[in-house]
This record gives structure tokens, sequence and C-alpha cells, in this order.
């Protein structure tokens, strides 16, 4: 199905009583009715920016598509996020983003049947179930060690760094325990808990094929450490770039062209990135330059327009398979103008 | 352009992520945190490097590593782009480059001073020492070159140095690498990080001694861990006694030349000066031969300025100083003397020129004070408070010979180095340990028996 098929679709799926949830068929009578202003990807910029707060405000009910009605549903909250978190409710959306991504990783980095260890934010993130169904479906079981992100968030904040180093230590120790005492072959986790696993273990000699990788910003310099350091150049390296309201976008191998520098493709058409002019988000920038993150959602589970993303990256050109754009170099929204705390995740 | 790499233990890294210095002068390699972790784990190696030497060995080749330093590789190029870079005047830049000379050709008696005469190779010495640390790390500052003699002795008690230059100031580091390696010493004795807060704290955290440069909030950080030694402000004074001070006029001398040698970048360089009396005299008399300095192009043998590398911190330093003034009981003597404002920019360089604040007391904001530019605040106390109110002190030069009042100095605590008598406080004795003593920090000693 090409893309602007598969987005009517999904605006039909939303907008039309018998299947959408209450809060777009809400929506469409107060502004405009999608199902007849939206007939193609241009289109799309009709509708403004989705307002996080919506998923912060609303009782998760709101977004229950008819169609999955008295369906429990699995309900997702977003990383570091302190205060009342963003919630996205699915069903199995994270299967089938995370059955597509199991053929992007090679059985020699992930042999089939080889056990995983996923050292990072557990709890009521997508991210915990959706890695073990990867694991799952590729045969393999998944040892799990969480990390907080927002107790890290909350440490940092209040330049407790001494706190925040003691918690990662006693996350990192875990993994140590586990990867020592228990045949591993996979591994997810963020970069930094990557980089202080490292420090304690040789991954590859405790049996470390394949690392698949995610959460924080990953600049060219660090990949490059990453690659050539922590694993040696022996162990497989799988940078992504996701979260629980877009799912995952995965990279491509580098090139030596590519300089280290790690462009993400988005999921598409379940999920569509454009990195825009933030004065004018209307405009895409050039390739090559700058811009915020927006991200529209678009499965039968949920529906997310123009959700401006709290990123940045440098737009890319579509590179095979991909016939879309790329995101390259993700980091937080405004990082060279300000201080962030990303902390450990 | 110029590209500095990072040395890994001796090896360049090209990094990915490079900062560019003034006027794009150069590149610089950024690292970061991880690589000097990872490198951390091999420094066995690097001390196992120096170890193959004799500690005579290490002072003969850094003896060796002196002349390079000053003569070999285009001295005249690291003379003008330092100046570049820093806004050091190359007249500043060739005085610390002879400095740096001078603890290098004297190491012999660098170590003799700081171990107290100890013979480290004789064996059968009934002192034994053993080291508290595999290598010395180092968080150094941009403000002047001289500041990195502070290290160098390290090397010739066999401990490896892991340097995070200061931004605008890797040259000197770097360029005294080079002349070690060249000299004979191990590259891998070596390693040079440029790198953010994060790597700066891996080098604090992970190397077993570290000294650390900065702002009285960095060493207030790091107070209280002894594996840690602090260099922030120094707090430098000249004090002048009751017994003196009708002679006063014949220690201008050593007064501007304690307060504005090496442009007033040092923590050595008095920001305060402290009599019994004739305050106002000697503040005048300060200001008429101070005030005049102006900046002069950094090629001219007189300049004695040197600009800001980085402007903003010059306009914050004239504001502060400002606002300063606005508290009744300070005046800037300078002023009649300058003709001018103290900020100035010449030939696109920005400078503030010399400062004499005279304070009606030690709680004004202004007369405890030190600035990266000659500045001083001069306060009138009667010889018997001042010690209770001189506060910290890196150097204090006494000008006395009232033997009852150098005892009580003698016995301060708030002192670290003490000059009786009209010495400059820049003045550098090779025997005496300069800031801290480099040996009692990276070695311990123990009593030892054999038969």
């Amino acid at each position: 199905m090409n893309f602007d098929a598969h987005l009517l679709e999904i605006i039909k799926w939303h907008f039309s009583p018998e299947t959408g949830c209450p809060f777009w068929l809400d929506w469409a009578r107060k502004n405009f009715d999608p199902c007849k202003e939206i007939r193609s990807s241009a289109d799309m910029l009709k509708f403004p920016h989705f307002q996080d707060e919506w998923l912060r405000d609303l009782q998760p009910e709101a977004w229950v598509p008819a169609a999955f009605k008295g369906k429990p549903f699995n309900i997702f909250e977003t990383g570091g996020t302190t205060g009342m978190p963003k919630q996205r409710i699915g069903w199995n959306d994270y299967k089938t983003d995370y059955e597509e991504f199991s053929g992007k990783i090679s059985d020699e980095h992930f042999p089939r049947g080889g056990a995983w260890l996923m050292v990072g934010p557990t709890g009521p993130r997508r991210l915990r179930l959706a890695i073990e169904h990867l694991a799952n479906f590729r045969g393999s079981s998944c040892y799990f060690i969480d990390l907080d992100p927002r107790w890290v968030k909350k440490a940092l904040t209040a330049k407790d760094f001494d706190h925040a180093r003691a918690y990662m230590d006693h996350v990192v120790e875990q993994a140590v325990n586990i990867l020592k005492n228990r045949k591993v072959a996979g591994l997810f986790t963020t970069p930094k808990l990557l980089e202080a696993l490292a420090e304690k273990i040789n991954l590859y000699e405790t049996g470390i094929r394949g690392v698949f990788c995610g959460g924080t910003t990953m600049a060219p310099q660090y990949v490059r450490f990453i690659i050539e350091e922590v694993l040696e150049d022996k162990i497989g390296f799988y940078p992504t770039y996701g979260n629980t309201l877009m799912g995952l976008a995965a990279s491509l191998p580098l090139r030596p062209e590519d300089n280290y520098s790690i462009t993400y493709y988005a999921p598409q058409p379940r999920a569509i990135l454009r990195v825009v002019n933030p004065q004018k988000t209307d405009e895409t920038v050039p390739y090559g330059a700058w811009g915020r993150v927006e991200l529209t959602t678009l499965t039968k589970e949920f529906f997310m327009p123009r959700f401006l993303e709290r990123d940045e990256a440098i737009r890319r050109e579509p590179r095979a398979p991909y016939t879309w754009d790329g995101v390259a170099e993700v980091r937080p929204f405004g990082a060279m103008e300000k201080t962030i705390v990303e902390g450990v995740y | 352009m110029t590209h500095i790499p990072a040395l890994r233990l001796g090896r360049p890294y090209e990094s990915l992520d490079k900062i560019g210095l003034k006027d794009s002068i150069a590149t610089v390699s950024q690292v970061n945190a991880g690589i000097i972790h990872k490198d951390l784990q091999k420094i066995a190696a690097s001390r196992a490097a120096l170890k193959k030497f004799s500690f005579a060995q290490l002072i003969e080749l850094c003896g060796r590593a002196g002349d390079i330093f000053l003569n070999a590789n285009d001295p005249q190029h690291y003379v003008e782009t330092l100046s570049a870079t820093s806004g050091l005047p190359h007249v500043l830049v060739r005085r610390n480059m002879q400095r740096i000379h001078g603890m290098l050709a004297n190491m012999g008696q660098v170590l003799r001073g700081l171990t107290r005469g100890l013979d480290l190779d004789d064996k059968t010495s009934p002192y034994c020492f053993n080291p508290a640390t595999d290598c010395l790390g180092l968080v150094m500052p941009s403000n002047s070159p001289a500041v990195n003699s502070l290290w160098l002795p390290a090397i010739a008690l066999r401990i490896p140095v892991i340097i995070k230059p200061g931004r605008d100031e890797p040259w000197t580091p770097y360029r005294l690498i080079q002349s070690f390696i060249a000299a004979g010493i191990p590259a891998e004795a070596f390693g040079f990080y440029p790198t953010d807060h994060e790597g700066a704290d891996t080098i604090l955290r992970l190397c077993g001694r570290a000294l650390v440069f900065g702002d009285k909030s960095t060493t207030d950080k790091y107070a209280g861990n002894p594996a840690i030694q602090t260099h922030g402000p120094g707090y430098s004074k000249v004090l002048i006694g009751a017994d003196q001070i009708e002679r006063w006029p014949e220690f201008l001398d050593v007064l501007v030349d304690s307060i504005a040698a090496n442009s007033g970048r040092s923590c050595l360089c008095a920001s305060t000066i402290v009599v019994p009396s004739y305050a106002d005299e000697i503040a005048d008399a300060l200001a008429k031969r101070l005030g005049p300095i102006a900046p002069m192009p950094p090629e001219d043998e007189n300049a004695s300025l040197s600009a800001f590398a980085n402007p903003r911190m010059a306009e914050a330093i004239d504001a502060g100083i400002e606002q300063g003034l606005a508290t009744p009981g300070a005046v800037d003597v300078t002023a009649q003397y300058r003709g001018g404002p103290r900020l100035v920019n010449f030939q696109g360089g920005t400078y503030l020129r010399p400062v004499i604040v005279r304070c009606d007391s030690f709680a004004h904001p202004l007369a405890n004070k030190e600035y990266l530019f000659p500045y001083a605040g001069i306060v009138e106390v009667s010889q018997g408070k001042m010690l209770e109110q001189i506060g910290s002190s890196l150097v204090v030069t006494a000008i006395t010979r009232d033997e009852c009042w150098i005892e009580q100095l003698m016995e301060s605590s708030h002192i670290e180095r003490l000059n009786i008598g009209p010495i400059s406080t820049m003045k550098i004795s090779w025997h005496q340990p300069h800031e801290g003593n480099l040996f009692e920090f990276l070695y311990k000693r123990r009593a030892f028996e054999r038969i």
C-alpha cells in the first residue's frame, strides 16, 4: 500500500464514528472533518500541532478507538518525564514495530535462541514489552535490569551527581552479575550504560555479539568511541531513535563517508518524521540543515498528527531501502543554547 | 590550519569533535570522558615506562626538554600563536618560557627542595617513600603559561601526567609534552585530553592525585578531598610593618612588580596592599605608576598588558568593579592617571587597564578581590590587626624587621608562602616548593627497615 492510501485509511478509521476514538471524533466536530479535508500527505499541514498535554490531562479511555472498545489496553508512559507523564495506550502496535525491526538485525549479532539482556528503563514503558517481544519473536528470552530515568533526572537536576553515579553503579553492578553468570548474546541498553558496563566487563569475551542501543544523543564522536573502544569493532551496533509515541526508527549500517553520523528512518507509513524550521513549522529545513523533529503517528491504535518532539536533528536524504527522509544526529532541542539534563537515559 | 590532537598516553588522536581557537588559528580535538577512563586503565604501563629511568636520568632529561622547549621547534611561532589566542604580549610569553625553562633546567635543585635533600636514587637511604598514585591528573587554566611549571616535577618524580588543558591555552602543555618526548622521556607518560566538564571530572575522580585550577566555586567543590589539590585565587598580599612604613617610597618597585608583573595574571600577584599608615599616599604613588599603562601592540617589547581571550570576562570584571565602587568607602585612584575608561579595545583586543582601589577597610567588597589583570586594593590597618584580617593568602610579603611580628607571621596558618623583606610576591626560588609540595602530594614517606 502506498503512503497516501495508508494515510487515508487511518484518517477514515479515526474520524468515523464506528471505528474512531472519542477524542478525535469530538475534535472533528469542533474543527474540520479530516475525512473530507485530507486527501494526501500535503494536507496534513491542515492539522495543528498535537498538544502533549492531551496525553497528560485526559483519561486513557478518550483515546480508545471504537473498534477496540472492551479490549484491555496497555498503558505506556514516556521516559524521563517528571510530574504527570504522557501516556499512550496500545494493543499490538509495539509488536508490529519490533517484528519489523527484527528483520533489520542480523542473526550473526543476535543469534536466534540466544538470550538477551535489557538494561534500561522498564516500568511503565513500552520498551520493556517491546524488547521482550523482539527477543521472543527471534526465539530468545530476555533478562531485565531496571533503570528509573525519572530518579536519575531528579538527582541530576538537583546537582546530586554522587547519588546519580551511585545509582548508575548499582544498575551496572546488577547487569555485570547477569553477564557473569548467564549466557547472553544480545544487549539492549542506553549509550551511557553501555559505556559504564564496558568499563566493568569485556562485553565480547562475556559473549555479547550485538548491541541495540537507543534513548539519548549519540553525536558522531561518541558513536565512534562506542564502536571503536567500547565494542572494539567486534560487536554489532544498532543505534535507534525511538519513543513511546513513535515506535522506533532504525539506522542503516554506517559507511565510511558517513563519518559516524547516524541517520534514522521512521517506520513509515506507521510514523512520519519531518525536520522542520522551528520558527515556521510548516516548512521542512533543507537537506543537511538542523531543525526540530516533528512526528506524526498513523496506526489504527493511535493517531497523532504533527507532534513537535523535544528533539532537533539534521534532515537527510532518503537512502535505500528507505524512500523517505531520514533524521540524523538527534539531540535535545536547543542543545547548543542551553544545558539539557539527559543523564544516563 | 594547525590542528592539536589529543594525546592518548602519547598516541595522537584526532577526534571528530574539534573546537576552534580564536580567529581560526587552530583546531583542537575534543575527547569524551569515556576515552580518558579507557586510557587510565592502562596507566600502570605508563608509570612502568618512567620507572625504567633513575631519578638522576630523568632530571637530566628534564634539562634537555627545557632547552628544546625554549629553543627548538620554531619558538617564535609558539610565541605568536600563544599571544594571539591568550592575549599575552610576546614579551610576557617569552618571560613565561624562561620561567618554565628555569624550572626544567633546575630540576635537580627543585627536587632537592621538595624532598628536603633526599637522594631519591639512594636505595640504602633510611627514608623510604612509596607512590600515592599511578598518575597526576591536571585540570589546567588558560590564564598564564608558567602555571604549567607546577606539574613538571611529576615527570622527574616518575609519575605520568593526565592533562586537561585550559580551553584557550593548549599550546604550552602540548609543547612541553613534545619537548619531553623529544628529550627522551617515554611518550606514554603523557595524557593530553582537551575535554568537557565530564572529562575534567573523570580526571579528578580517577587519577589518584590531581590538581585543579579554577575560581572559588571550583576550588570549594574539592576542598577537603585529600587526593585533589585546589589552586584558586591566591589573594596574595604585601604587608608593610609599622617599623618600615616611613620608608615606603623605597618599596614602590616591589609593590608595582607584585601587582603588575605578568600582567597581573597570576595567583602570586599581589591583590591587596596592607599598610599601617600612608595608605592614601601609597595608593596615589602606585596609581601614578600603574594608571598610565595602556595596551600596546603584542609584539612591542614594552607591552605589559594582556588582552582577554574572552572579552565578556573583561566586561564582567569591569562591571564588578563598578558595582563595588558603588559601595561607599572605595575610590579608583588610578582613574585620574588613566585618562580614560578601564575597559578598552585596542587593535581588536579587549583590555582592562590597571586599577588601584583605596578601600577604607577590609570589609569593603573591593579590598580583597583578585582579578586577571593588574589590580590591587589598598587598605590601612594597624599592624596588630593585620594578621587577623588578611584571611587566606597564597603569598604574603611582609616588609618588616620587627622580630616579634615576624614570629607571629611565621606562625600564621593563613599564609602558604611567606617572604620577609622587600621581595616581590612573584619571586620564585627553585629550592622552595611553589604551591604545595608536589613530592609530598605524590609520595608517602614510611618507616622502612631492611636486613
